[in-house]
C-alpha cells in the first residue's frame, strides 16, 4: 500500500492516510482500492478491536474527490457506477463489526466528510485548519458517497441541506455544536483520545447517541414529520431557484436525493443519489464549473510571466496606497487582513478618516461574523496607518495609486511619490480604463510601473487584473501577481490597452444595452433579459451601481480608442449630461431611497432618451444575443490583439471580474459550446443590421473556418 | 565631559511622536491607554520606516494601569508590526514614568545590551478603574466561595448601602493623604508665590502653546489620531486656549483651599488622555542605518524628598546633579523644558534653583541659578498642552529636541516633578 499505513496500538488499528508526493489527501481510485484491501485485512485480524482513521498531512484530513477522475467519465452510467462504488465502500466501513473513529484534523471535505460520516464516532481537532464541508455543488455535482443520506440524519434536515446547498465551510467548534462531530479536542491529544474512544466503543463502555443537536423547537417541529419536511424541501427549492434562476441543476438534484431518502427509504435515497450524481458528472454546467476550478487552480501556479526570473520575488511587506476612497480603503482592508503594513494616504485628514472608517467597516464585518477575534480585528486595523504626507513611503515595496480616473492627476501623483519610494519599488495604478503606458509617461522608471485593477467591493470580488506594458520588468509583474494571490485574488495578467480586458469587454456589453434603450427598449426588459441569461445584475442596474459618471468617463476613453464600435449610446450620454450619477447620488435609471435602497425604474429618466417615454417591446432573446455577443466578440478581439495571454485568462476574467455566467464557463467556453461557426453566423447577421458593430473577430472567423476550438472537447480542459 | 554612558555607547534620540493630547472625557475617551500606546508606537514605526526586526525592546510607562492588562508595554509590543519576540516591560514613576522608560531604555543601550529600543508612555484618565468598596469586595469574594445558593445569598446580604459607593482613585499621596493640588497649594504658600504670578504663568503657557500650534512647531511632534468609531481626525491638543485672558483666569475660584488658596483649575494642568513614543538607538546603530539623530542623551538624574514636605520640589534636587553629570552649568543650557504640573510648582522650582538652602540640600555649594524665562517652556507646557501622566515625559523630550534643533542650540535641560516627592532631570546635546 502506498497511501495508507496501519499500526496496531494495543488492539486499535491506527490507519494513517498520507498520499505520497501530494500536498493534500484526496479520494483517488488508488486510495479507494487500498481502503477496500485494508478493510479486508482488519476483518481478518481478530486482534484488532477498533480502528482510528487519521491523517499524515499537516492540514488536510481528506479533501474530497480527485477531480481529474471525473474527466474520464464518458456517460452518466459511468458516473453512477463511480457513486455506487463509493457508496458500497463506505457501507462496508459503516458495517464493520468493530468501531471506527475518525480523528479529524485539517480539511475534511466532500468524499472526506462522507467517509467521516460513515464512521461510528468523530473527533475533530480544535484548530483553525479543521473545516468540514460538502462543496460538490460548487462543481455542479452532488455528494455521491452517501453524503445526501447520512448528513441530514446526523445534524438535522435543515442544517444538512444548508451544508449541501451552500457548500459552507463548517469550523470544528461549530461542527461540534451542531453534532457533526462528537468531540472537540486540542490537536496534540487528538490521536490519544481517538484511540481511547475506539477502545471504549469496542468494550461497550462508551454509549454514542447520535441525534441532531440544538435545532430548537421549530427545527424539531419541521423536521420530525413528513408534512414539516415537505415544507422544508419546498422552501429549499424556492431558495435555490431564486438564487440560481434555474441555471444550476445540481442543488435541485441534491434536494431530490435527500428527499428520496426520507420519503422512500434509505435504499431509494442512495439509489437516487447515485443516479443524479451520474447525471451531474456529465452535465454541461458541471463541465464548465470544473473547467473554472482547473483554470483558477492553474492561475494559482502561474507566476504571471512566461519565463519567471530565477530568483523568487521579494514579498510585499509594506504597501502604500494613495487615495483613501472606496477602492483605496478596500485594498487597504484586504492587505491588512494579510498582515501587510499599510500607509493610506490622501490629501486631508477628513478623507483619510473616512477611508479608515471604511477599512474598519470591512474588518468589523468579519468580527461580527466571528471570522476573526477581537484581537485580530484590532491588529488588522492597527496595520493601516492614515497619513496626509508621504511619511513612511521611504521603504515601501509597492505603491497602489487609487485616485480619480484623471490622467493629469495620476501623473501628478506619480511624479510626487516616485522620488520618495525605493528605486525597485513597484508603482501600480488601480485605474480601470486609462492605459498604463500613458500613466507611465510621467515616470522616470517605467519598468517599475504596472496596473493592478481591483474590482469593487475589493473584499468580495475575487479577480485582480494585472496590466503590464512592454517596459514593465518581469520581476515586477511576478511580485505584483504573487501579492495579488496573497490577498486571496485570482490574478490574470493582461497586456496594456485601453480598458485592458475586463473594462473593455464589459463596455461593449453595456454599450449594447444602452443602444437597446436608444431603440426604445424598457430598462426593466434589458435588465431582466440579462439576469435571466445568468448575469448577477442587469447592465442598466450596473450603470447605477458603478456610477453613471464613471461609466461616462470610461465611454469616452473607449470610444477614443476604438472608434464608433465603442461609442457610448445616446441614452447613456444624455443621462451622464443630466448629472444623474446612480445609486451613490440617489438618482439614476432607478429610484433610490435616502439609504440607497433600490426601487422601481425612475420613469422620468425616459424623458432623456431618444423616443422619450414611448417604449416598445424587444424580444429578450434579441437583447441577450446582442449584449452577450458584443461582449464575446470583444473578448475575442482582446485575444487577437494579444491583450489576453490565453482564452483561459479571458474566461476566468469575465466570470470572476465582470459577472459572465459561471455555468457557461466564460466567453471562450461559450463559443466552444455553441461552436464558432454559429457565433460567426450570428455576428455576421447582426453586423448586417448594425454595420461595423459586430464585425467578427479574426480568431472567431479562423476557428469557424478551421472547425477549431479554444479547448479540447473531451478530457482535461487545460491539457 | 559627560559621566553618563560607557565609552562609545552614546544614546541617540532618533525620533519621537505623540498623539494629540485631549482633556479626559473628551475626544479620546473611547481609547484605553493601551490602545493609545499601540496607535502611537505603530505610527512611530511606520513613519520612521525602521526594520522592526531590529527593535529589541519596548519600555513603556503608565501611572494608572489597567487592572486586566497591567503590563501595558507588553500589550503595545504585541502589535502586529513587531516580532512577538520583542521583550517589553512597564515602568511606573508617577508623572516621570515616560522619563523612566526613556532612561531605562537608554541604560540598556549604553550598557551594550541593546541598540534599538522604543520607549514612552500612555495614559487614559478617561478610563481609570473604578473599585468596589472593601465591604462590597469582601461580600463578593465570600459569595464566590460559597458552595450553596443560600450561602451566596447570605454573603451578599452583608452588603450595606454605604458599600455600594465605588472608590475612584484620587490623585493623592497614599503616604500623606494630601492631594496633588493641596500640595501645590502648600508650596505656593511656603514659597510665597502670589495668585497673580501663577495666573500670568498659566496665561503664558496657553499663549505660547497656541502660537506653537498655529505656526506648526508644536504640531510637528503630533501624529494625527483617527478616533474610532467615526475615525474623525484629531490633529491638535484640545486643552490649549488661545482666547484665555488674565481676567478669565483671575475669575476662577481656588479649588483646593477655597478661603486662602491661589491654585485654580486655570493655573493647573488638566486631567488628560494621550500617548508618546520615542525611538532610541546607540549612536553607532543610528549612523549605520543612516538616521540623523535629533539629539543625544548627555546625562540624567533622579531625586526624591519627603512627600509631606514640598511634594513637587524634586526637580530642584535632580537638576544640579544632572548638570554636574553633564559637566555643564545652567549658563550652557540653550533651552529648558520644565513640566508644568501647576504654575505654583514651576515658580517654586524656579525659586528653588536660585536658593542657597536648596542647593545645599542637593549637596552643592552654589545654586543652579536664575532661569532665563526666554529659554523656558517656549511653546507652553503641561498646563496648556495637557498632562497624560504616563506620556508627558516623551512629549517634553520631543518638544525640547525639536525646538533645540530649530534654534540651533547645543544643550537642552528638562525637568519633571512627580508624585511621591520625586524629580527627574535630563540634559541632551545635539552633536
Amino acid at each position: 500500500m502506498r497511501d495508507l499505513t496501519m499500526r496496531n496500538v494495543d488492539g486499535i488499528a491506527v490507519i494513517t492516510i498520507d498520499l505520497p508526493g501530494e500536498p493534500v489527501n484526496k479520494v483517488t481510485a488508488e486510495l479507494r482500492g487500498e481502503f477496500a484491501e485494508m478493510f479486508g485485512r482488519i476483518e481478518a485480524d481478530t486482534s484488532v478491536k477498533g480502528v482510528v482513521l487519521a491523517t499524515g498531512k499537516p492540514d488536510t484530513w481528506l479533501a474530497g474527490a480527485d477531480i481529474d477522475e471525473f474527466l474520464t467519465l464518458r456517460s452518466a452510467a459511468d458516473g453512477e457506477a463511480l457513486s455506487r462504488g463509493g457508496q458500497a465502500l463506505l457501507a462496508r466501513l459503516e458495517s464493520l463489526a468493530i468501531p471506527v473513529v475518525a480523528a479529524i484534523h485539517g480539511a475534511c471535505l466532500g468524499g472526506g466528510l462522507e467517509t467521516a460520516l460513515a464512521c461510528r464516532y468523530r473527533i475533530a481537532s480544535d484548530h483553525p485548519k479543521t473545516v468540514l464541508a460538502l462543496p460538490e455543488v460548487q462543481l455542479g455535482l452532488i455528494p455521491g458517497a452517501g453524503g445526501t443520506q447520512r448528513l441530514p440524519k446526523l445534524i438535522g434536515l435543515q442544517r444538512g441541506l444548508d451544508m449541501i446547498l451552500t457548500s459552507r465551510n463548517v469550523r470544528a467548534k461549530k461542527a461540534f455544536q451542531m453534532g457533526l462531530v462528537d468531540e472537540l479536542v486540542h490537536p496534540a491529544i487528538l490521536l490519544d483520545i481517538a484511540i481511547d474512544r475506539a477502545r471504549k466503543l469496542a468494550a461497550g463502555t462508551l454509549d454514542v447517541q447520535h441525534a441532531p443537536k440544538d435545532r430548537g423547537a421549530t427545527g424539531r417541529l419541521l423536521e420530525d414529520n413528513p408534512i414539516g419536511r415537505s415544507i422544508v424541501f419546498k422552501k429549499a427549492r424556492e431558495g435555490v431557484m431564486s438564487k440560481t434562476h434555474g441555471h444550476y441543476p445540481a442543488p435541485l438534484a441534491a434536494i431530490a436525493a435527500v428527499q428520496a431518502g426520507y420519503d422512500k427509504g434509505s435504499a431509494a435515497g442512495y439509489q437516487e443519489e447515485a443516479r443524479t450524481f451520474g447525471e451531474m458528472t456529465v452535465s454541461d454546467v458541471s463541465k464548465q464549473l470544473v473547467f473554472l476550478f482547473f483554470a483558477t487552480t492553474a492561475l494559482k501556479k502561474d507566476s504571471g510571466v512566461e519565463h519567471a526570473p530565477p530568483q523568487a520575488p521579494t514579498p510585499v511587506q509594506s504597501l502604500g496606497i494613495i487615495g483613501a476612497g472606496f477602492m483605496g480603503a478596500g485594498i487597504a482592508s484586504v492587505a491588512a487582513q494579510q498582515g501587510t503594513s499599510v500607509r493610506l494616504k490622501d490629501t486631508d485628514t477628513a478623507r483619510v478618516g473616512k477611508g479608515l472608517a471604511a477599512v474598519s467597516q470591512v474588518l468589523k464585518e468579519r468580527l461580527k461574523k466571528k471570522q476573526v477575534t477581537r484581537l485580530q480585528y484590532d491588529d488588522q486595523l492597527s496595520l493601516v496607518g492614515g497619513t496626509t504626507t508621504y511619511a513612511g513611503f521611504g521603504h515601501i515595496d509597492l505603491v497602489i495609486e487609487a485616485v480619480f480616473e484623471d490622467l493629469a492627476l495620476k501623473h501628478r501623483v506619480l511624479r510626487e511619490v516616485e522620488p520618495l519610494i525605493p528605486a525597485n519599488a513597484i508603482y501600480a495604478s488601480n485605474t480601470s480604463t486609462i492605459p498604463i503606458a500613458k500613466i507611465a509617461e510621467a515616470s522616470t522608471r517605467p519598468n517599475r510601473v504596472l496596473g493592478m485593477h481591483f474590482f469593487s467591493p475589493v473584499h468580495k470580488m475575487p479577480l485582480l487584473e494585472v496590466i503590464v506594458t512592454p517596459a514593465t520588468d518581469a520581476d515586477a509583474t511576478v511580485e505584483a501577481v504573487a501579492y495579488g494571490k496573497k490577498l486571496g485574488k485570482t490574478v490574470i495578467v493582461v497586456n496594456d490597452s485601453p480598458g485592458f480586458y475586463t473594462t473593455r469587454t464589459l463596455s461593449a456589453y453595456m454599450n449594447e444595452a444602452g443602444r437597446l434603450l436608444d431603440e426604445g427598449a424598457t430598462i426593466e426588459s434589458v435588465d431582466k433579459a440579462l439576469l435571466d441569461f445568468g448575469f448577477p445584475v442587469g447592465p442598466i442596474t450596473l450603470f447605477d451601481e458603478v456610477g453613471i459618471d464613471v461609466g461616462g468617463k470610461v465611454g469616452v476613453v473607449m470610444s477614443e480608442a476604438f472608434g464608433a464600435r465603442m461609442a457610448p449610446s445616446e441614452s447613456l450620454r444624455r443621462v451622464v449630461e443630466s448629472g444623474r450619477s446612480g445609486r451613490k447620488g440617489r438618482a439614476g435609471f432607478y429610484l433610490y431611497d435616502k439609504d440607497g435602497e433600490k426601487g422601481a425604474v425612475d420613469a422620468t429618466v425616459y424623458e432623456l432618451f431618444p423616443h422619450g417615454a414611448t417604449r416598445r417591446e424587444i424580444e429578450p432573446s434579441e437583447i441577450q444575443e446582442r449584449c452577450v455577443l458584443a461582449m464575446v466578440n470583444e473578448a475575442a478581439r482582446c485575444l487577437d490583439e494579444g491583450v489576453l495571454r490565453s482564452a483561459r485568462d479571458g474566461d476566468v476574467g469575465a466570470v470572476f471580474g465582470i459577472g459572465f455566467p459561471p455555468f457557461l464557463g466564460g466567453p471562450f467556453r461559450y463559443v466552444d459550446s455553441l461552436e464558432a461557426t454559429v457565433i460567426v453566423e450570428r455576428l455576421t447577421a447582426l453586423n448586417g443590421r448594425f454595420p461595423g458593430r459586430f464585425d467578427p473577430a479574426a480568431v472567431l472567423l479562423d476557428h469557424a473556418r478551421t472547425q477549431r476550438r479554444f479547448y479540447p472537447a473531451r478530457g482535461a480542459p487545460l491539457a | 565631559m559627560s559621566t553618563y554612558g560607557l565609552p562609545g555607547r552614546r544614546v541617540a534620540i532618533v525620533a519621537g511622536i505623540r498623539t494629540p493630547f485631549a482633556r479626559s472625557g473628551t475626544t479620546l475617551k473611547s481609547l484605553s491607554a493601551i490602545e493609545l500606546g499601540k496607535r502611537c508606537v505603530t505610527e512611530l514605526i511606520q513613519r520612521t520606516e525602521i526594520d522592526t526586526k531590529l527593535v529589541e525592546a519596548i519600555v513603556y510607562g503608565t501611572v494608572v494601569p489597567s487592572v486586566l492588562a497591567p503590563n501595558i508595554a507588553r500589550e503595545v509590543s504585541l502589535l502586529p508590526l513587531l516580532p512577538k519576540g520583542v521583550q517589553s516591560f512597564t515602568v511606573s514613576r508617577a508623572c516621570a514614568s515616560a522619563n523612566q522608560a526613556i532612561t531605562d531604555a537608554a541604560d540598556q543601550i549604553t550598557l551594550g545590551h541593546a541598540d534599538m529600543i522604543i520607549a514612552g508612555g500612555a495614559e487614559s484618565l478617561s478610563n481609570v478603574p473604578i473599585l468596589h468598596s472593601r465591604g462590597m469586595s469582601d461580600a463578593l469574594v465570600a459569595a464566590s466561595k460559597a458552595k450553596t445558593f443560600g450561602g451566596r445569598v447570605k454573603a451578599l446580604a452583608k452588603v450595606r448601602p454605604r458599600d455600594l459607593v465605588p472608590i475612584t482613585p484620587a490623585i493623592a499621596e497614599p503616604s500623606t493623604g494630601e492631594s496633588m493640588g493641596e500640595s501645590a497649594e502648600k508650596m505656593a504658600k511656603l514659597n510665597a508665590i502670589p495668585r497673580e504670578e501663577q495666573d500670568q504663568f498659566a496665561l503664558r503657557s496657553h499663549r505660547l502653546a497656541a502660537a506653537g500650534t498655529a505656526d506648526g512647531r508644536l504640531t510637528a511632534e503630533i501624529a494625527p489620531l483617527y478616533v474610532p468609531p467615526s475615525f474623525e481626525a484629531m490633529s491638535t491638543d484640545n486643552g490649549v486656549r488661545s482666547d484665555t485672558s488674565i481676567e478669565a483666569l483671575a475669575a476662577l475660584r481656588p479649588v483646593f483651599d477655597r478661603k486662602y488658596g491661589s491654585v485654580t483649575a486655570g493655573n493647573s494642568s488638566p486631567l488628560t488622555d494621550g500617548a508618546s513614543a520615542v525611538l532610541l538607538m546607540s549612536e553607532e546603530r543610528a549612523k549605520a542605518l543612516g538616521f540623523t539623530p535629533l539629539a543625544y542623551i548627555r546625562s540624567y538624574s533622579y531625586a526624591a524628598l519627603d512627600p509631606g514636605e514640598q511634594l513637587l520640589m524634586g526637580p530642584v534636587l535632580a537638576a544640579p546633579v544632572a548638570l554636574k553629570r553633564a559637566g555643564l552649568s545652567l549658563g550652557d543650557i540653550d533651552l529648558i523644558e520644565m513640566h508644568e504640573a501647576f504654575a505654583a510648582q514651576v515658580l517654586s522650582n524656579l525659586k528653588g534653583f536660585t536658593s542657597q538652602a536648596w542647593a545645599e540640600r542637593a549637596g552643592f555649594s552654589k545654586p543652579v541659578g536664575e532661569v532665563d524665562r526666554a529659554r523656558l517652556n517656549v511653546m507652553g507646557g503641561s498646563i496648556s498642552i495637557g498632562h497624560p501622566f504616563g506620556a508627558t515625559g516623551g512629549r517634553i523630550l520631543m518638544t525640547l529636541c525639536h525646538e533645540l534643533a530649530r534654534r540651533g542650540g547645543q544643550f537642552g535641560l528638562m525637568t519633571v516633578c512627580a508624585a511621591g516627592g520625586m524629580g527627574h532631570a535630563m540634559v541632551i546635546e545635539r552633536t
